[in-house]
């Protein structure tokens, strides 16, 4: 690697070796895959690393007086700590391993929602939340009687915020997406913090978009709360990360029951384990907590400066072509200005369907649906759109392909 | 991919031989497909137990579309009690998608007949892809 603040074109094709999925032919061509905001591809040492928990020292965590437990444990935990110094929390303690983003929120929802919130108090979201960020506070909702308002967005699909401190009153909790899956829109989450902490409402960020694009600094935004997940960050799946202020967690009653997550335990009655175990009950993903660590140190070795300056480029280069389209549309902010690379857009008098259908043919890989966030469609009065999305591995020659197959789109249906 | 869009559906999706409304429908149902946001509904005239109309309505895919346009066209003349028993593979083969196709555009093609049969059987739950 240089030390440029970008990525050459060098250090990708380079980069893109580590990959071994991106090797290989689909439907007759090379695969382009434009598909990482919904998962991204893993580099061989992530997979090669799942591969040595199982083959040298898989064994139970936090339990076995053996050396193969201790060493799973040892391992268990490093990575815990290449977690929280990658997002910067200021202790280790902060990280509680879950799922995935949704279950990190639904943690919080059940956890710090039931216990926290009654009948009047408001929740804040906006409109273009992911599904995982709505319908767990649509559930709480419905158990304690509190409301959810929601922020809107303008022409460019940026947060409304002109009315931020008139919404922020009665409100306890914020829950904001750091970046907008369908828009790409990057969201001031930092600002928004600060004015929500004046009202003394706390702070969840939805980072399962930024955390693996960009430098996420939880000290710096001083938020209370971050979800992210392991999949879309090189990680394997089945790994995600609650990262909470430690005075928070500490106050926060158990989510699930079980072992680990407890001290003493009798017949009617458990006192609770410390965060974070109190957190992780039964036996964790272990193989691939390890794994994520290995993805971190991927991805730290590369820089989320670097890797964000590459889809930068990336991004302005597919907003440029893409107007090329006769009846494109792009959703979201249209200059690369606070925005990340997921690009989402309708052919006009072309279902996305077919859109995705026709480039799968030409062998890139694109998304097309809502999204999980259907409220943000019929915002736009749209049933679905198709999305490319960019990541470090990405090169500019598969954007030229894809103006290519959506000329072929065009071509197809008139 | 080639296969998919072959003519035939190229040319109903453009060209829908049987989109708009009846008034006052004898039987009417409209079904969704959360994956896609897909949407079908299919009016019906019924008279001494024969179609004798069907219309479509909705939005979606060049397959959903297409194949509401070619099921609403085979379907008129045809007595209920055999449009009940329409299959999937009928369908499929009416409009030419192989059954080992994309599950996903499989649900596409489906779309349709899942809203006839939601209408015919008067009954509140969808049928599964399997059932048809």
């Amino acid at each position: 690697m240089t030390a440029n603040a970008s990525l050459t074109l060098f250090d990708i094709v380079t980069l893109r070796h580590e990959f071994p999925i991106l090797n290989q032919v689909v439907n007759g061509k090379t695969l382009a895959f434009l598909d990482s905001a919904a998962s991204s591809q893993k580099p061989r040492r992530v997979i090669d690393c799942l591969e040595d928990y199982y083959r040298r020292y898989n064994a139970n965590v936090h339990r076995g007086i053996y050396r193969l437990s201790e060493e799973a444990t040892f391992a268990f935990e490093r990575a815990r700590g290449k977690v929280a110094r990658f997002i910067n929390a200021r202790s280790q303690r902060e990280i509680v391993f879950v799922r995935n983003t949704t279950e990190a929120i639904n943690l919080v929802a059940r956890s710090w929602g039931d216990a926290n919130l009654r009948e009047g108090d408001r929740i804040l979201l906006s409109i273009m939340e992911h599904h995982s960020n709505l319908v767990p506070w649509q559930m709480l909702a419905q158990r304690t009687g509190a409301k959810l308002e929601f922020l809107s967005i303008d022409g460019e699909g940026r947060l409304a915020l002109d009315n931020l401190d008139a919404q922020l009153e009665g409100v306890r909790l914020v829950a904001i997406t750091q970046q907008s899956n369908v828009l790409g829109t990057i969201n001031p989450v930092a600002e928004i913090a600060r004015r929500a902490h004046a009202v003394g409402a706390l702070v969840l960020v939805d980072g399962a978009q930024s955390v693996p694009h960009m430098p996420v600094d939880v000290q710096a935004l001083d938020i209370d709360f971050l979800a992210f997940s392991g999949h879309k960050m090189c990680g394997p799946t089945g790994i995600g990360v609650l990262w909470g202020r430690r005075a928070i967690l500490e106050q926060m009653p158990p989510f699930l029951g079980g072992g680990s997550m407890i001290k003493v335990v009798g017949l009617h009655e458990s006192t609770y384990a410390d965060v974070p175990a109190r957190f992780e009950a039964g036996t964790p993903a272990i193989a691939e907590a390890i794994a994520l660590g290995e993805a971190v140190d991927f991805l730290q070795e590369i820089g989320m400066d670097r890797i964000y300056a590459h889809e930068r480029e990336l991004l302005g280069y597919a907003l440029e072509r893409l107007t090329e389209i006769e009846g494109l549309r792009v959703y979201g902010p249209r200059t690369t200005e606070m925005r990340g690379s997921a690009v989402s857009f309708t052919l006009e008098g072309v279902h996305p369907h077919d859109v995705a259908a026709v480039l799968d043919g030409e062998g890139i890989a694109v998304r097309a649906g809502h999204h999980c966030a259907q409220p943000l469609h019929a915002h736009y009065d749209i049933p679905a759109t198709t999305r490319a999305s960019f990541y470090l591995y990405n090169i500019p020659e598969e954007i030229d392909r894809l103006v290519a197959a959506l000329r072929k789109v065009r071509t197809l249906f008139g | 991919m080639d296969d998919l869009y072959r003519e035939l559906i190229l040319e109903h999706y453009r060209h829908p031989r049987r989109r708009g409304r009846i008034d006052h429908p004898d039987i009417s149902a409209e079904e969704h497909n959360p994956l896609c946001g897909d949407r079908v509904r299919i009016d019906l005239r019924i008279e001494n137990g024969i179609i004798t109309d069907a219309r479509f309505d909705g939005r979606g895919c060049a397959i959903s579309q297409a194949s509401a346009s070619m099921l609403t066209e085979e379907i008129v003349g045809m007595p209920v009690e055999q449009a009940k028993q329409f299959s999937k593979e009928q369908l499929l083969a009416l409009i030419g998608i192989p059954l080992n196709h994309n599950p996903v555009r499989i649900k596409c093609a489906l779309l349709p007949l899942k809203t006839l049969k939601v209408g015919l059987y008067g009954v509140g739950r969808a049928p599964d892809d399997d059932e048809m």
